[in-house]
């Protein structure tokens, strides 16, 4: 049973963090950033060969924070399976365990350190979560063939509240809730002004009764890391002012975490917001900081039928 | 039209190698018009070719792509070692066919199926993916002209009208967004659209196509 599931409905503000898997087979980086963060979230997402690169399977990152006791999400992107090995993997993850799954379209091949591979794209983002409910409620595969036993899943797609045309990223959110996403993970927000603006026309379609949404969130450690988000990370809208911040900061680790914790606050403030999802890209470690600045800890306490701790991995 | 670009010289002269008596072929169609494979391209390459010291001779087809303009080659071709055919891909592979005991050269790049969006400039706008559904997206192709090939909105690096991919072309969803709304149709894109049946396309496999009506 999806322990974020439990969260999100009790009605507590959920935290999510995020792990990039390693460039090898290697668990132990997993298993430490797991151990980093596992008691100061509710659950972490494990990515899909981010960015186009390659890294330990989204699944097997899964699996390791599972038998850590954490509860993992797993994020599936478009780019590299067809329908076919898309299904296949959770019916994989479904048999695992791992119940929280995240679908997205990914980053294009051409970004990342293997550019000369084919891309697949045989479903996108939105076809992928209404294949997986439909695998889920009417116990079927994408063929219409019957599933024999039951698929458990809960479905989270990602949105980014900045990128163009502005005004169909409502809407875009309105098609993901009805092919079936339950929650839902953005991209960061810096700009919370513009991310509230969105959040406006999200009420307005009612769509923060029907999806929980956690609000993306990445502290960083200097003005150069965020003038090279403004500049090279598609989605991202990053004012100026935090450059400036950071700039003029003595301590722009600190100011970083700051800002980060600020936002959070903001957040928490916004009506339909659910959570906050906070990707800590190779600082994993700084995310028990945030929580605690931010007011969220401790987390809700699990209960038994949600402890999976394995006392061999930890 | 089927649009192409000549290989470079230097590769041309290398899948040449020792052939020294070469027949440049041209073709008179998508080619031409994209300025890639004409009559003036094979008359260019043919001098390239005898300054670098082959013995090299030009002629341009009407249609390399079907067998009957290819008929009237055969004089030309017996006597030279290699043909260097600077049609699309399916001209290289007629030649091939009509003239089997003849090695024959692409001289192109086939590139993709597209138009002419400003002079001198080409942009790829269909994949042939044997299913059109344009109707439903304004007009633009989202298999082709979005890198993603996304059938239900834009993915989120779309961003000031640019694809998050290759910045220096459009979004495709943009573009459909657009003129959707100029269209007055908007809500229509608010339709979950299903997964497509890409048995159609290249993915079921090599495609054939019959009429009954014209078969003899
Ligand atoms: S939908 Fe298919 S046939 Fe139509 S333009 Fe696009 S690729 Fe070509
Ligand atoms: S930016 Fe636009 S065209 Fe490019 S991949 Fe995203 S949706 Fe497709």
């Amino acid at each position: 049973m999806s322990w974020l599931k439990d969260v999100l409905e009790s009605g507590a503000f959920a935290v999510t963090g995020e792990v990039g898997p390693p460039k090898s087979p290697n668990i132990q980086p997993v298993l430490k950033k797991v151990n980093q963060v596992c008691r100061h979230v509710d659950a972490v997402n494990f990515t899909d060969n981010q960015t186009a690169i390659v890294r330990m399977s989204s699944l097997a990152g899964c699996l390791l924070a599972k038998e850590a006791g954490a509860d993992p999400v797993m994020q599936m992107v478009c780019r590299d399976r067809n329908r076919i090995a898309l299904q296949s993997d959770l019916l994989g993850a479904c048999a695992l365990g791992v119940e929280n799954v995240l679908c997205l379209s990914g980053d294009h091949q051409s970004m990342g350190n293997h550019p000369q591979s084919k891309n697949v794209f045989d479903v996108d983002s939105i076809q992928l979560l209404e294949i997986f409910k439909n695998m889920r409620d009417r116990s079927a595969f994408q063929n219409g063939e019957e599933i024999k036993s039951p698929v458990k899943v809960f479905l989270g797609a990602g949105e980014s509240p900045y990128a163009d045309p502005v005004a169909f990223r409502a809407m875009r959110l309105a098609k993901k809730v009805a092919a079936g996403a339950q929650f839902i993970q953005t991209q960061a927000i810096f700009d919370i002004e513009r991310f509230e603006q969105w959040m406006f026309e999200v009420r307005g379609l009612g769509l923060h009764k029907k999806v929980f949404i956690l609000g993306g969130v990445i502290p960083v450690k200097s003005a150069r890391a965020l003038r090279y988000m403004q500049e090279e990370v598609p989605g991202l809208v990053i004012p100026e002012n935090l450059i400036h911040r950071l700039e003029k900061a003595d301590d722009a680790k600190a100011e970083g975490v700051n800002i980060c914790v600020e936002t959070i606050e903001r957040l928490k403030e916004i009506e339909g917001v659910a959570g906050v999802h906070i990707m800590a890209i190779a600082w994993e470690s700084i995310i028990p900081e945030i929580v605690e600045r931010a007011g969220l800890f401790p987390r809700p306490a699990k209960g038994a039928e949600h402890n999976h701790e394995d006392p061999k991995r930890t | 039209m089927i649009v192409g670009e000549r290989k470079p010289i230097r590769e041309i002269l290398e899948l040449l190698g020792d052939n020294t008596t070469v027949l440049v072929v041209g073709c008179g169609s998508c080619v031409t018009v994209c300025l890639s494979g004409g009559e003036r391209e094979a008359r260019e390459l043919a001098s390239i070719l005898r300054i670098r010291g082959q013995s090299a001779r030009e002629v341009t087809v009407e249609r390399q792509c079907e067998k009957e303009f290819l008929l009237p080659l055969e004089k030309e071709i017996e006597p030279v070692q290699a043909v260097v055919s600077l049609a699309c891909g399916i001209g290289v592979q007629a030649m091939s066919e009509m003239f089997s005991s003849h090695r024959v050269f692409p001289g192109l790049n086939t590139t993709f199926m597209g138009m002419p969006v400003e002079q001198g400039l080409w942009e790829e706008y269909c994949s042939g993916c044997g299913e059109c559904v344009v109707h439903k997206y304004g007009g633009v192709c989202p298999v082709t002209r979005c890198a993603k090939s996304l059938f239900n909105g834009p993915c989120g690096g779309s961003q000031a009208g640019l694809c998050e991919v290759k910045p220096d072309r459009d979004c495709a969803w943009q573009l459909i967004y657009d003129r959707l709304k100029s269209q007055n149709r908007v809500e229509e894109l608010l339709q979950v659209q299903p997964p497509k049946d890409w048995s159609f396309s290249r993915s079921g496999g090599h495609r054939k196509m019959s009429r009954e009506d014209m078969l003899l």
